[in-house]
């Protein structure tokens, strides 16, 4: 239990410094982000005293009332679930905005994380297994492919396959034209269909790691003095690989695959920039170029606390399957 | 029956001929050292030198997208730049990014994550959460979201802001190492005769650091060069620089894609996979002095291991 409210403080600790980087990151920076928000909200409709009023707590500049003040008053907003109007996507409240594209971002980054994490996984399991096989011999080409960047092998794969062959769709995440948002066969069918390239990008620039990890960790753990008992106790070849190596093998990945989320979602953001892909990524780059701070300080705060929770999730399970984190604790 | 693979008098002659072992300090050199090395020196030169032997970059002419010739190497832009010369400065842009970068991440992570672990106590568990709380806000969209507050940012800029949100990772891993490192029994021995703190964390300890920081540092020059291409490629990189990323931005707007003009988006991008690649194969080598469990067993190496016919027969003599 001591070990779970450990954890559990350190995520609060986590999640107050998000909020408060989110909270000073706006005021530390030269330029006046209100005014500029608040001409481009007066250039789509009237401002009232009240919506000026909210965006200066999320962005700061009221000098009138001092910073610990603001700083409550901020807090208190963010917990009401009010991050402001967006420019971008006026008269949208940027809760509604957020809402609308994250579960385009979660679906396709969280199932092509997945995707490439057992993938990955699985291969370096057998890699491990047997050292000089050609799947071991896969091991580098497919780790140097992790230094090609996400976005020019979206660029090349995009060249590739909707330029010169056409197989797949440019751009978007549905076809607009044909099909409506809706649990229908078509829809998610389409869905499917769009998602497939952006989804084959990160699986592809990423299973690479999880391989040479997972690989690197059966290696060492096949040297264990366990596994040889395994072996002289006659059980078979394929029950040592599963449950005596790959199942100790497997903890750090798991515990690398939180940290990796963070990175995933970064690389998303480039890589619906370049299929303009309807998700959270595309809307803070437009929030960017509209100068939408307020849609954009929204957005970083919630992929911030996604990570956040993923990791959170991913260290509860990780006390589920490695019991040694409970018993030291 | 097959024949013997090895000829034992062959062999004896190789292990004579091989120099008498030495003390590791430095990674054997194999052949994926030697590609990563080679590929690394030359990108690095083409930085150093191109940028000299090349023309303006920025030079307009009237013969846009022109496939490569042999006036321009690598064709031209859509309005007529020279991309080879362009990506000769980019190259140069690019690398100075990770360099920077590389050199400010192994200051603050080991900051970080040697001095803490060493200092132990409150000290080492409040950088441990700082460096932890760091690790779990995600970087590149705090780099966006900085780099689009300031609108005039200079290249050393960049490379701080991508610096201070890169520096995490590599000071959780340095911790770990350092904690098991001081606890070994020479470190304690050094403590009780009584050696300064400073000279127990600089001769005894990092040292054995080296391969490491060596790695993380590789680690950090590859993250920061990716992470600075794709914050310019969003076209919220340095002001008026020439990286990789710039490069691949202006082909993007520039319609390179439709219109099939790979001669401009593909170089400055297959240049980053080659170099990241590169630097993958050195880090290949020094992780394998970390853990030389991880060293190549490979199908030619485990035959070596295996007695030949010979020394079979020699064995089953003795046991019979």
């Amino acid at each position: 239990m001591r070990f779970l409210w450990q954890k559990l403080g350190f995520y609060l600790v986590a999640l107050w410094a998000a909020l408060t980087l989110n909270f000073f990151l706006p005021r530390w920076m030269p330029g006046n982000p209100v005014d500029i928000l608040v001409s481009k909200l007066a250039q789509r409709g009237e401002v009232t005293p009240a919506t000026r009023h909210a965006i200066e707590l999320l962005l700061g500049m009221d000098s009138s009332v001092p910073l610990w003040h603001q700083y409550i008053d901020y807090l208190q907003q963010i917990f009401r679930g009010d991050l402001g109007v967006s420019v971008a996507y006026f008269p949208t409240p940027v809760v509604d905005v957020i809402g609308q594209t994250l579960p385009w971002t979660v679906g396709l980054v969280g199932l092509s994380t997945l995707i490439s994490f057992v993938i990955g996984v699985g291969l370096g399991t057998f890699a491990g297994w047997k050292r000089g096989s050609w799947i071991d011999n896969m091991v580098p080409s497919l780790t140097l492919l992790q230094s090609v960047p996400y976005f020019w092998l979206a660029l090349v794969l995009l060249f590739l396959f909707g330029s010169v062959w056409q197989v797949f769709p440019l751009n978007g995440g549905y076809d607009i034209y044909t099909t409506s948002p809706g649990w229908t066969w078509d829809f998610v069918g389409s869905v499917i269909y769009y998602g497939t390239l952006p989804a084959l990008t990160i699986v592809i620039s990423s299973v690479g790691g999880w391989m040479l990890g997972m690989r690197n960790m059966m290696v060492s753990t096949l040297a264990e003095d366990y596994i040889l008992t395994a072996e002289a106790k006659g059980l078979r070849p394929s029950r040592i690989r599963a449950v005596y190596a790959a199942r100790n093998a497997v903890l750090p990945s798991v515990a690398g695959f939180a940290i990796s989320l963070g990175f995933v979602v970064a690389g998303s953001v480039v890589t619906e920039s370049v299929f303009s892909y309807p998700g959270i990524g595309s809307a803070l780059l437009s929030s960017v170029n509209n100068a939408d701070y307020a849609l954009m300080q929204g957005i970083f705060l919630v992929i911030t606390l996604s990570v956040l929770g993923a990791n959170l999730l991913v260290d509860l399970l990780y006390t589920v399957i490695d019991p040694r984190t409970r018993a030291r604790a | 029956m097959s024949t013997a693979t090895q000829d034992p008098a062959l062999a004896a002659a190789a292990a004579r001929s091989q120099p008498r072992r030495r003390r590791r300090t430095l990674p054997p050199m194999t052949p994926k050292l030697a590609v990563g090395l080679a590929i690394t020196i030359v990108i690095a030169g083409f930085g150093a030198v191109g940028p000299l032997l090349v023309g303006s970059p920025s030079e307009v002419r009237n013969i846009g997208m022109t496939p490569p010739s042999a006036e321009f190497w690598l064709g031209t832009t859509q309005t007529g730049q020279d991309v080879f010369a362009q990506l000769a400065h980019a190259t140069r842009g690019s690398l100075l990014i990770g360099l920077v970068v590389g050199i400010l991440t192994l200051l603050l992570s080991s900051f970080f994550g040697v001095v803490g672990a060493f200092a132990g106590g409150w000290t080492d568990e409040a950088f441990s959460l700082f460096t932890n709380v760091m690790l779990v806000i995600p970087g590149l969209p705090l780099v966006i979201v900085i780099s689009s507050y300031v609108t005039e940012k200079s290249v050393w800029m960049v490379a701080v802001v991508l610096a201070i949100t890169s520096w995490a990772g590599s000071a959780r891993v340095l911790r770990g190492f350092t904690l098991s490192v001081r606890n070994r029994d020479y470190v304690l021995a050094s403590r009780v005769s009584g050696e300064s703190s400073w000279r127990i964390l600089t001769v005894e300890i990092l040292p054995n650091l080296v391969p490491l920081l060596a790695s993380q540092v590789v680690f950090a020059v590859i993250f920061a060069i990716l992470g600075e291409a794709g914050l310019s490629f969003l076209g919220l990189g340095a002001t008026g620089s020439f990286t990789w990323g710039t490069m691949l931005y202006y082909a993007q707007n520039g319609l390179a894609l439709r219109l099939g003009a790979w001669w401009w988006f593909v170089p400055p991008g297959l240049m980053l996979a080659v170099f990241g690649a590169a630097l993958a194969l050195i880090n290949f080598a020094i992780d394998s002095i970390i853990n030389p469990k991880l060293r190549d067993g490979t199908r030619e190496q485990r035959k070596r291991w295996r007695m030949t016919k010979e020394q079979l027969r020699e064995s089953e003599e003795e046991v019979v």
